[in-house]
C-alpha cells in the first residue's frame, strides 16, 4: 500500500474537523481527564450510600441494602438541628451580607475622584486574601475574653466580658458580619465592573431633564444592577445547603455545636472521623441532590419573573 | 458623569453623606489589619492589659523571633511554597490548554465538553465517595500530588479565560496565522499567549491564593507532620492554641509564656498573610478586568 492510499482511507475514516484541528483534542484531552478521573470517577463511589460499605468488599463488592441509610438519617435526633443550623446560616448570610456589596458598589461609583475611589476598592479587597485559619485566629483574638479588643471596649465602658466564640447565639452573626468583613469589597467587583458599563448618555439625558444625584440612582443605577443581583441571587439560593466547610469547622468548639454543627461538618465528623462511610454518604448525597434541585428551581423562577437566568 | 459639578444643595449633601459612608468602611476595614501588625511588635504584657488601641506599644520583636525560630512553621511555609509553585504551574499549562481549544468555534465539541465541564458545578460525589474513590482507586491518600492534582483546573477560571481568547484577542491575528501555515499549537503558543499576560497575570493569583490559604485537602488527605502546608501548621498554633510548646524557651515563667504567645499568635497572622498581601498589588490593574470578564459569560 503507498502512502497516498493511506491517508486516503484516513480522509473516509476521520471527519474532516477532527483533521484539520487534532491538536486541539490534544490540547484539551489532559482536561477532559481531569474532569473524567476528579470530578465523575467519585460519582462511582455515590453508590455506598445505599451499600453497607466495607473496605475488605470495596465500592463495587459491598452489599446493597436499598434506603436504609437516608431512613436512619430522617429519624435521627440530630435531623432538624442539622437543616435548621444549615439553612439558618444561609438565610441569614443572604438577608444580611447578599445586599451589602451592592450598595457599596452603588457607594462606590458615586464617587468622582480617582484617587478615592482606588483606595476604597484597594483597601476593601485585602481581607479577601487572607486565609480562613488566619480569619478565624484573628476572630479569636479579637473576641477573646481575657485580651480581646472587643472585650477591652466592653471593659472600658464598665461591662462584664462576653464569650463571644462559645456561645452558640452568637454564632451566625460572628460568621456572617465576619464573612462582610472579608468579601464585600470583592464581591462588589463585578457590581462595580456593571455599573461602569452604563451608558453615559442615559446620566446624560437624566441631567438634562433635571434629574438629581439620587434620583439617577434609584431610576438609572438601580434598575441597571438588577439582573445580575439576580444572578448572584440564585447562586446563593442554589448553594444554600452546601454552607462552607471550611470556616464553620474551624469556628466550631465543644459549647457553640447546637448552632454550629451543619450538614457539611457533620458528614465530616460520622463520616472521616467516626468512619460510618455509608451513612455519611447519604447524608452527602441527601444534600447535593436538594442543593441541585434548588438551583433548577431557582432558575426556573427567576426565568420566569424577570427573564434572566442561569440557562 | 466626571464633567457634572455638584451644583443644588441636595447633590452636595449626598455626595457628603457617600464619601463619609465610604471613609468609615474603609477605616472599619483597615483597623482590624493595622491592629494586628501592631500588636504583633508590641510588649505582650501592654495586650494583655487592654492599653493596645492602635498604634505599638512599647516595640519588641520578640514575637517574631520566635515564630521564624520554629521548625514547624519553617517546614510549613517551604512546604506551601512548594505546592503554590507547582500548583499554579499546572493550573496555568492546563487551563490554557483547555481555554483555547474551547474558545475556538471551529472546534467540534467544545459545547458537549463545556456542558461535561460546568455539570461538576451543579453536582458532585461528594466528601465521602470523593475520599474513598481518591484513596482506594486513585491512590492519592497521603502523596503529596493530592495538594495540586485535584484542583488542576477550575471551571469558573476555564470559563474565564476562554472568554478572553473570545473576546480580547481579534480571531484575524489566528487566521492570519493559520495563512502562513502555523498549527494550532504553534499559533497559540506565538500569538495567543504573548497577548495573554493580563488574564494569566490574574489566573496565577487566583489560582495562587487558593493554593497559600486552603487547609481542606491537607486536612483529609495528607497524614505526615512534615508535608503538612502552613495553613495546616498555623491552624493548630492559632486554633488548636497548641503554643505553649512553642513559648517555651528557658528561664522564663509561666506568665511571661503566656503573655509571649499572645502576641506570637499576631505575629503568625502576619508572617503567614504578608505573601499574598504583597503579590496582590503587583497584578491588580488586571485583576479587575479579569472579574469582568468572568461576569460577561459566567
Amino acid at each position: 500500500m503507498t502512502s497516498s492510499q493511506e491517508t486516503g482511507q484516513q480522509r473516509r475514516l476521520l471527519p474532516r474537523s477532527f483533521r484539520k484541528n487534532w491538536d486541539l483534542y490534544l490540547l484539551i484531552l489532559p482536561v477532559v481527564l481531569y474532569f473524567l478521573l476528579i470530578k465523575y470517577l467519585p460519582m462511582y463511589g455515590i453508590q455506598i450510600a445505599f451499600k453497607d460499605f466495607s473496605a475488605a468488599k470495596g465500592i463495587w463488592g459491598s452489599d446493597w441494602v436499598g434506603f436504609k441509610h437516608f431512613i436512619r438519617f430522617f429519624n435521627n435526633y440530630q435531623f432538624w438541628t442539622l437543616i435548621k443550623n444549615t439553612i439558618g446560616i444561609s438565610l441569614y448570610q443572604i438577608a444580611v451580607a447578599f445586599p451589602i456589596p451592592i450598595l457599596f458598589a452603588l457607594l462606590v461609583n458615586e464617587v468622582q475622584s480617582k484617587w478615592f475611589k482606588k483606595s476604597v476598592q484597594s483597601i476593601t479587597f485585602m481581607p479577601h486574601f487572607l486565609s480562613t485559619v488566619v480569619l478565624v485566629g484573628m476572630l479569636m483574638a479579637f473576641l477573646s475574653p481575657s485580651t480581646g479588643l472587643f472585650n477591652n471596649v466592653i471593659r472600658l465602658f464598665g461591662g462584664d466580658p462576653i464569650y463571644f466564640m462559645t456561645e452558640p447565639g452568637m454564632f451566625k452573626s460572628i460568621y456572617v458580619f465576619s464573612d462582610i468583613w472579608q468579601n464585600m469589597g470583592f464581591a462588589s467587583v463585578l457590581y462595580i465592573a456593571v455599573l461602569a458599563g452604563i451608558d453615559k448618555s442615559l446620566y446624560e439625558a437624566a441631567m438634562i431633564d433635571g434629574a438629581t444625584k439620587l434620583q439617577r440612582l434609584i431610576h438609572i443605577a438601580i434598575p441597571c444592577l438588577i439582573p445580575t443581583a439576580i444572578i448572584m441571587l440564585i447562586f446563593q439560593f442554589g448553594s444554600m445547603m452546601d454552607i462552607g466547610f471550611e470556616k464553620i469547622y474551624l469556628m466550631q468548639n465543644d459549647l457553640n455545636r447546637s448552632a454550629s454543627t451543619v450538614i457539611s461538618t457533620y458528614v465530616y465528623e460520622i463520616g472521616l472521623l467516626g468512619s460510618q462511610f455509608s451513612f455519611s454518604a447519604a447524608v452527602g448525597l441527601f444534600n447535593s441532590v436538594i442543593n441541585f434541585v434548588l438551583i433548577i428551581i431557582v432558575n426556573a423562577a427567576a426565568k420566569r419573573i424577570s427573564g434572566t437566568s442561569l440557562w | 458623569m466626571e464633567h457634572t459639578k455638584a451644583t443644588s444643595v441636595g447633590d452636595r449633601i449626598y455626595d457628603a453623606v457617600i464619601y463619609t459612608i465610604l471613609s468609615v468602611v474603609m477605616l472599619g476595614t483597615l483597623y482590624p489589619l493595622l491592629y494586628i501588625v501592631s500588636a504583633s511588635i508590641s510588649d505582650p504584657l501592654a495586650i494583655a492589659r487592654g492599653e493596645l488601641w492602635l498604634w505599638p506599644k512599647d516595640i519588641t520583636f520578640g514575637a517574631y523571633e520566635r515564630v521564624l525560630q520554629n521548625p514547624d512553621i519553617l517546614t510549613g511555609y517551604r512546604n506551601s511554597i512548594i505546592y503554590l509553585v507547582v500548583g499554579t504551574s499546572i493550573n496555568l499549562v492546563m487551563t490554557t490548554m483547555g481555554a483555547y481549544a474551547l474558545s475556538r468555534k471551529d472546534f467540534r465539541g467544545r459545547y458537549v465538553l463545556t456542558l461535561l465541564f460546568t455539570f461538576t458545578m451543579l453536582f458532585n460525589g461528594g466528601l465521602i465517595p470523593t475520599y474513598l474513590v481518591y484513596k482506594n482507586m486513585l491512590g492519592l491518600y497521603n502523596n503529596l500530588w493530592v495538594m495540586v492534582i485535584p484542583a488542576a483546573v477550575s471551571i469558573w477560571n476555564l470559563i474565564i479565560m476562554r472568554t478572553y481568547f473570545q473576546t480580547s484577542i481579534p480571531y484575524e491575528l489566528q487566521e492570519a496565522a493559520f495563512m502562513d501555515g502555523c498549527s494550532n499549537v504553534r499559533t497559540l503558543v506565538t500569538i495567543i499567549l504573548p497577548l495573554s499576560k493580563p488574564i494569566l497575570a490574574v489566573m496565577a493569583m487566583y489560582y495562587g491564593v487558593a493554593h497559600w490559604n486552603s487547609y481542606f485537602t491537607a486536612l483529609i488527605y495528607l497524614n505526615d507532620s512534615w508535608r503538612q502546608p502552613l495553613q495546616m501548621v498555623i491552624r493548630s498554633l492559632l486554633i488548636q492554641e497548641d503554643m505553649g510548646a512553642m513559648a517555651g524557651g528557658s528561664g522564663e515563667s509561666i506568665v511571661e509564656q503566656l503573655l509571649l504567645v499572645e502576641s506570637m499568635r499576631y505575629a503568625i497572622i502576619v508572617v503567614s498573610s504578608l505573601p499574598m498581601l504583597l503579590v496582590y498589588p503587583l497584578v491588580q490593574k488586571h485583576f479587575v478586568k479579569g472579574v469582568m470578564i468572568g461576569a460577561v459569560k459566567g
